[in-house]
């Protein structure tokens, strides 16, 4: 350590004893936290966490996909930031400070929504700002961020994401194809579909989700018939239950 | 006096919070198995949306004024600590009121209806007896979907399901009924 040459290369250094641990089998673990996000910890079908835009935004393809990306951003972000943050920030006032942070990133998304997208910016209406208080951001904080190196706490908030965003977007195919027989705005079934409005409006989103819970079960279990040797941690998912309470 | 009327009844029914703008369904999943602990966080949730409701509108009038883009953060922050030296003060004050809504005071901090009826109130330029009025509108309706739905998942945790829906999938159909149901409530004004 007393004959390093360069800054640079110390700073390097430093860099490769973050990512150590993850060094042997760097591939498959960050591919794996994608795939937990997406699939044994998806957010909304799965840990029933942040369900009010899952219902509220999904109506339309175009608005859940802005939605997601916009969650995905704020996610990647506060575990980044949270992670980098994390020596520096006294554990009686993390909760605080995680959301600060959350506040800040999700103020900078509804700027830039707002100045680019204007159009989705209003179809987001209040939705885009409660993302403050989505349980899921706060929770992967607490639970991962908190405790992991950058990397993969950035890549765990991405997975988680990608979870959130897909279940959106499944979501409102669904109501949307059904509803008005439109996928993203362009007809379907043809121009003389009868509209079913309650699949549109509030009861049709309600039920919608909760049939696509029932199917991500079945799935679910069916995977875990399919390969019943490694099972995934299973004390995660409670502990992020206790979180989003608190 | 009609306008605030008018307010309290939408709030509370027609534009329901939980049924129709779909705020505050993780403790509308999560909590309401039991009549009397719905009732206790509904209690709860009217109290803390009545002091969120007073914070907004003086962040809204002495602080926000000079620096719009804090909002969010202001919002969030002063909630969390007025909630918090509240939950203080009841404890040292009346000890039986905190045992009646114990936990469920700071819980209901990270509600995400108690953030939209800061947002709501501030775009929709509610004065302080309107915001008010509006808060505790907001707060009777989430009681009565909370006391609702408690009812009937009592009722339904007796019944044979099937082992696929049982919990949050049923939970999902019992409330998209329900919200089904408040939608009677829409013209309720219209023709007035």
């Amino acid at each position: 350590m007393t004959h390093t040459p360069q800054p640079g290369s110390l700073a390097a250094q430093v860099l490769e004893a973050e990512r150590e641990p993850f060094r042997g089998s760097k591939q498959t673990t960050l591919r794996g936290l994608i795939a937990d996000g997406i699939f044994s910890k998806n957010p909304v079908f799965v840990l029933a966490l942040s369900l009010c835009p899952a219902v509220a935004v999904t109506s339309e393809v175009t608005t859940a996909l802005a939605m997601g990306l916009a969650v995905v951003f704020v996610l990647t972000f506060s575990n980044l930031c949270t992670s980098l943050l994390r020596r520096f920030i006294h554990p009686k006032v993390r909760l605080p400070a995680y959301i600060a942070i959350i506040a800040t990133l999700v103020t900078m998304t509804q700027l830039l929504m707002s100045a680019y997208f204007p159009d989705l910016y209003q179809a987001l209406g209040v939705y885009l700002a409660l993302v403050v208080v989505f349980a899921i951001i706060l929770a992967r904080a607490e639970v991962f961020a908190s405790k992991n190196s950058p990397l993969p706490a950035a890549v765990d908030g991405f997975g988680m994401g990608l979870g959130f965003l897909l279940a959106l977007v499944v979501t409102a195919a669904v109501r949307e194809l059904f509803g008005v027989g439109r996928l993203a705005g362009y007809p379907v079934f043809g121009a003389d579909y009868p509209p079913i409005l309650m699949i549109v409006l509030a009861p049709g989103g309600f039920i919608t989700i909760g049939l696509l819970i029932a199917l991500f079960r079945v799935v679910g279990q069916w995977r875990e018939r399919r390969r019943a040797g490694p099972t995934t941690d299973v004390p995660a998912p409670a502990a992020t239950g206790e979180v989003s309470h608190a | 006096m009609e306008d605030l009327v008018l307010i309290f009844f939408s709030a509370s029914v027609i534009n329901n919070f939980t049924l129709t703008y779909f705020l505050g369904l993780c403790a509308f999943m999560g909590v309401t198995n039991r009549i009397d602990t719905a009732v206790r966080l509904g209690l709860a949730n009217i109290f803390v949306l009545l002091i969120t409701s007073l914070a907004t509108w003086l962040l809204n009038t002495y602080v926000l004024v000079h620096a719009p883009y804090l909002s969010l953060i202001s919002y969030i922050v002063v909630i969390a600590g007025a909630v918090q030296f509240v939950e203080m003060a009841i404890k040292k004050l009346s000890p039986t009121l905190f045992r009646a809504l114990g936990i469920y005071l700071p819980l209901i901090t990270t509600n995400c209806a108690i953030l939209a009826l800061a947002l709501f109130q501030t775009s929709r330029g509610y004065g302080l007896a309107q915001g008010l009025v509006y808060a505790l509108g907001a707060g009777v309706g989430l009681l009565l979907a909370l006391v609702i739905m408690a009812g009937i998942r009592e009722e339904v945790e007796m019944s044979p399901t099937s082992k696929l829906i049982r919990g949050t999938a049923l939970s999902f159909f019992i409330a998209g009924m329900l919200s089904l149901a408040f939608m009677g409530f829409a013209g309720l004004f219209s023709k007035a």
